[in-house]
Order: structure tokens, then sequence, then C-alpha cells
């Protein structure tokens, strides 16, 4: 760590400089880590989706309905543990830019089937014995200071009531938690029964099963079967595991990300530039200094580990802090579009994956000056 | 630490070519050049006869393209390059013209610097500097950055780092050349004063005749030979 002092007095050589530099890094990070929060929130679907559960779908598309009556063909399917169904609402709270989903289910199945999401056993009883009594998660509770007894009044924009209004109103009874910190607590579900009766038109039809097989080993042979039983009726299915079709979900504003990630590339791209020609120029001015270094005894393999180590603490001092930034604004200051993201946090593998690139641009931006230093011939340089 | 042959440094026969693109400049041939333990020795002449070629040759900083060079008994023009460098680390001492200080280092940091190579705790180590600033007359200097003293100041802190280590040899490159007549003398008075009172053997490269009589021999460089006389 003796060396550490000397690294250190060169970085404040050009306080200006190594300022500018650890910014530009700095805000790269930043970038970096909200990038991270908005992937995972993209693909938190595919990655809470249970490895054990399949989404049964209309074959044709999933805004085509399936009858309700399938639930019980699929309980008699061989590898079929529970089968529940659920619903697009797609209403609206106050204002449509206050998006969360909606959906009508069967509480007692349901929450069997989910048992990610944590609800208290009274507010559970509640749920029961409310006809229209509905749950949300956290996350959507939060956001609009929702409290357990309040009424959501929520306006449709396909299902309109058989009074003809599209006014719903619903009992908030309980607020679930998620198990885990991936898990989705943005829905807010409702009771079918309710739905079923109160809505104008398509009745007994429903949006798409969840099933639940007993061995995940099968869950393909499982799907097969599904399919099966219900091919060449007029509402074919398509059965796919949970994390498929999350999979195909984020696929639509996978795009999204995916520019996010070129912007990113982009972005690193220019910071390790800005490194590489900082790095550059410190070793150019001080070719002088550095045959001094060797002179006195530094091996040439000293000088180039004194300059890379360098370019690593350059890289440290503007990442780790951007990190550190990120991750306080992403855990404190939350999700920037306050709630449509179903889960906004800095995973700690991109975390780990941040302090690695961390590390890379160091490495990377010092490399070529610190190989000029270690070449550098003594007699040469110092007759400058 | 001397040879056989009382020695200190034997150079034999030392050939350097320089290559500049197509062009080979002979700078030395076939040198000889033999110096006891305990001398002061300083070398002189013309700009670009090979002074500071040879100094570096003596001091481990380049090698001879033929010949040989012997310090403290060791042969170190075969060394190799990290070897070399661990080498000078403990056995030679370099003063430059123009001080060649760390500007983003204290003067005691800058003295510190070749102590960084040895096994020594920091404790040690500033007890080593405080030894050796004191030696140089600067001790209330140390926590001065270069820039804000003298050139006498930064040649005596240079002085200081080229001893921090007890080198074997101490080699100095016109340690006057860029310095006033008072300063210039103090330094050489340092210098005489290392020789005399503590044995340290140097060479000094210098144009200045009043700091040549300051040495114990002084040997004239030309047309890439020694001679004892200057050549006019
Ligand atoms: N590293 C080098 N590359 C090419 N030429 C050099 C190099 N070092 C010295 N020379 C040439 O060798 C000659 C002697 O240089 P030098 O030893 O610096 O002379 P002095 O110190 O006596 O003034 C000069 O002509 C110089 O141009
Ligand atoms: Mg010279």
């Amino acid at each position: 760590m003796k060396y550490l002092r000397l690294i250190l007095s060169n970085l404040k050589r050009k306080k200006l400089r190594t300022t500018l530099t650890a910014l530009s890094i700095l805000v790269a990070f930043i970038l970096f880590g909200y990038l991270a929060a908005v992937k995972v929130a993209f693909n938190q679907g595919v990655d809470v989706a249970g490895i054990d559960r399949l989404v049964v779908r209309h074959k044709v598309s999933i805004i085509q309905f399936l009858p309700e009556s399938y639930k019980d063909r699929m309980l008699k399917i061989d590898g079929v543990d529970l089968a529940v169904h659920a619903t697009w609402f797609g209403g609206i709270y106050q204002k449509p830019s206050n998006f969360f989903a909606q959906m009508p289910v069967d509480p007692e199945p349901f929450l069997d089937m989910y048992p990610e999401y944590l609800l208290e056993p009274e507010e559970k009883k509640a749920w029961l014995e409310t006809r229209t009594g509905a749950i949300v998660g956290r996350v959507t509770a939060d956001r609009f200071g929702w409290k357990v007894g309040d009424r959501i009044p929520i306006q449709a924009t396909i299902w309109t009531k058989k009074d003809g209004s599209s006014a719903w109103e619903f009992d908030l009874v309980g607020i679930y938690e998620g198990a885990e910190k991936g898990t989705d607590t943005s829905t807010f579900f409702f009771r079918h029964d309710y739905f079923d009766e109160a809505r104008q038109w398509g009745e007994g039809n429903v949006g798409w099963y969840y099933v639940r097989v007993k061995d995940p080993e099968r869950t393909a042979e499982v799907a097969a079967a599904i399919d099966a039983e219900f091919a060449n009726s007029p509402a074919e299915t398509k059965a796919e595991p949970e994390g498929a079709f999350f999979q195909g979900f984020a696929n639509q504003v996978g795009n999204i990300a995916r520019i996010l990630m070129a912007i990113l590339t982009a972005v690193f791209f220019t910071i390790l530039l800005i490194a590489g020609n900082t790095m550059a120029q410190t070793v150019r001015e001080r070719l002088n200094e550095l045959a001094v270094l060797k002179a006195v005894g530094f091996t040439d393999r000293g000088v180039l580990g004194l300059v890379l180590g360098e370019s690593c603490l350059l890289a440290a001092i503007g990442g780790l802090i951007g990190l550190a930034l990120a991750w306080v604004a992403i855990t404190y200051g939350g999700d920037p579009t306050n709630g449509a993201f179903p889960v906004f946090y800095f995973p700690v593998r991109d975390i780990v994956i941040g302090v690695l690139l961390v590390l890379f641009v160091g490495f990377a931006a010092g490399i070529l000056p610190s190989i000029q230093a270690q070449r550098l011939r003594i007699a040469d340089a110092l007759r400058r | 630490m001397s040879q056989d042959n009382g020695l200190l440094v034997d150079v034999r026969g030392v050939d350097k070519v320089f290559k500049r693109g197509a062009e080979k400049i002979h700078v030395l041939g076939g040198l000889d050049l033999e110096i006891p333990e305990g001398e002061f020795l300083a070398l002189m002449g013309p700009s670009g006869s090979g002074k500071s070629t040879l100094l570096n040759l003596i001091g481990g900083l380049d090698k001879p393209t033929q010949g040989e060079v012997h310090v403290a008994g060791k042969r170190i023009d075969k060394l190799s390059d990290r070897k070399l460098a661990s080498w000078r680390a403990r056995h030679v001492g370099l003063v430059f013209q123009f001080y060649n200080l760390l500007p983003v280092l204290s003067a005691a940091r800058n003295v510190e610097l070749p102590l960084l190579l040895t096994r020594l705790n920091s404790k040690q180590r500033k007890q080593q500097v405080d030894t050796a600033m004191t030696i140089v007359g600067l001790s209330h200097r140390m926590k001065h950055y270069p820039r804000t003293l003298s050139g006498g100041e930064q040649q005596r802190v240079g002085i200081a780092r080229a001893i921090v280590t007890d080198p074997t040899l101490l080699l100095c490159d016109e340690p006057t050349g860029d310095l006033d007549r008072k300063a210039g003398d103090e330094v050489l008075e340092l210098l005489q004063t290392l020789n005399e009172s503590q044995g340290k053997t140097i060479v000094m490269v210098t144009h200045d005749p009043h700091a040549a009589a300051r040495a114990s021999r002084t040997l004239y460089l030309d047309k890439g030979q020694l001679g004892e006389e200057p050549i006019e």
C-alpha cells in the first residue's frame, strides 16, 4: 500500500482533468445502474416465473377468450394439479397514466397457485366474505396511498356493467406483500364471481388459465396434453411454461431494453476513450518522471503496475461512487415512472457486474499507456 | 565491496553505438576506466562527447554495445533488465543536472522513493529519510514541494534521494550545471564531504573546471576515449 500514495499524488497532479474524467465515469455508472433496474423491471415476469406453472391461452391470441368450463376438463388431465383462470380487466383509475393491471380471479385457488403473494389470514378471510372485495400489492397501494377499507373506483374500458355503466367499485380488503424482492406487487385482483355476474357480456368466458403441474419435470408433456385435449374445438389452446409466456411478453418491450443496451455500450465506449486519453496524456507528460523511477530501481513491470494502478484507481473512484449513487437513488428514490414498473431495484448480480466493469474500464483505459511506460528506455527518456 | 584489485568500477574495452535511423553514432570506442573505491572522480569533455553515456553504463541505466562493465565485483552489462533494476536500487545513487524530482511529492516523499523498493517499514523509512535530509542540511524542508524550493535546495534533495539507500556508488551528471556559483559550491562541498567523511565513491560529470577541482582525479573524454589531459 506504500505505492498507493504515489499513485494518488499522481492523480492529484491535474485535479481538473482527473475530476472531469472521474465524473464522466461516474455518470456512466449511474446510467448503468438505472438500466440494470429497468431491465429487471421488464424481465421480472420471466425471473419470478414458477417452474411448475403453465399459462394456457387461446391459440390465436391472448385477447381471445376461453370458456370457463375448460377448468374442469383441465383438472382431469393427468399431471394437472390445479387450474385457475384470470381475465384482463384493463380499467383506469382516475387517469390513464395511473396504469396498473387488474384481473378478476377466484380467490381461494388463485392464492393457492401464487404462494409468493403474502396475504394476512384475516385479509384472506375478508376477501372470501366480501363479494366486491379486492386485494392489491404493496407497490400499487403505496403508489396511490390506499388503505384496507378504501373504496376503489375503476373506470372500465372493456367491461361495461349490465346497467350500462362503466364505473366499477371495489372494496379493498387486503394488501399483499411479495415473498421475494423480485415479486410483482403491482396487480389488483378482484373476485371473478362478482365480475361474471355484473358484466354485460362475455359471461362464462375467461382470459387465460394458470395451471400447476404435479411434477415440474413433466411440464412440457402436460402442456402438450392440454393442447391435445382442446384440439379441434372452437377455442384451441396454447399452453406454455409461465417463463416462456412472460418471455414473449418481455420480448415486446425487449426492443426498448435492446436500445438501452446500445446506448449503454456507446456510453461505455465513450468513457473508455475519455479515460484512455487521460491516461495517455498523463503518461506522455511524465515520461521523464517514469524514467527517474526506473533509474532509482523500479522495474519495468513495477512502472507498468503504477500506471495501470493509477488507471484502475481513477476508474474506481468514478465508477464505485457512480454505482453507490445509483444504488441509493434506485433504492430510496424509487421507480422514476412512479410505479408503472412492477418492480424496480438494483440487483446484486448487476452490482457485481458493475464492479467488474469498473475494473475493466480501468484496465482497458490504462493498458496501452502502461505498456508504453513499461517499454520506456531510461537513457532515451532522461535525455529529453 | 571492492574487488581483489581494489577497483570499485572496472570498465573494459567498452564500445557504445547509437542507431538513429540508418545512421550509426559511435560514441565510445574501446574505452577502459578503472575507479578505485573511495575515489571522487570528475569526468570532463566537450558536449556530446559521451560523458552521460559513460555514466549511464556505469550506473546500469544502459548497456554497452561491446565490452564489460564490472561494479563492486559484479559484471552488470549482462544482467537482465529486471535484475539490473534491483541492482541499481541497491548500489547506485543518481544525481541529475535538472534534479528530476517528482513535482507531486514533497521533498521527504521524493527522498523516500528509492526506499519504497526495500523491505523497510514506514517508520524505518522515515528515519532514513530524516538522516539523509539532515546530511544535506534540509531537515527543515521535509514537507516542501519541489517548486517551492530554490535550485540549490532542489539539488540537495536530489542528493538526499541518491544517498538515502546508502549506495555503493554515487553518480552525478552535471550536478551544478543548472546552479549559480554559490549554490553550486554548496552542492560541491556536500559531495566532497560525502566522499571524505563517509568514503562514498563518486563519479561526477562536469563542464566546470572549478567544480572538477574538488575531485580527487579528473579524466577527459573525447572521441570515444578517456585521457588524463584535456585535448585542445
Ligand atoms: N539514447 C540515445 N539515442 C541516440 N543518440 C544518443 C543517445 N544518447 C546519446 N546519444 C548521442 O551520443 C552522443 C553522446 O551523448 P551524451 O553522452 O549525452 O554526451 P554528453 O553527456 O557528453 O554531452 C551525442 O551525440 C548524442 O546525440
Ligand atoms: Mg550529458
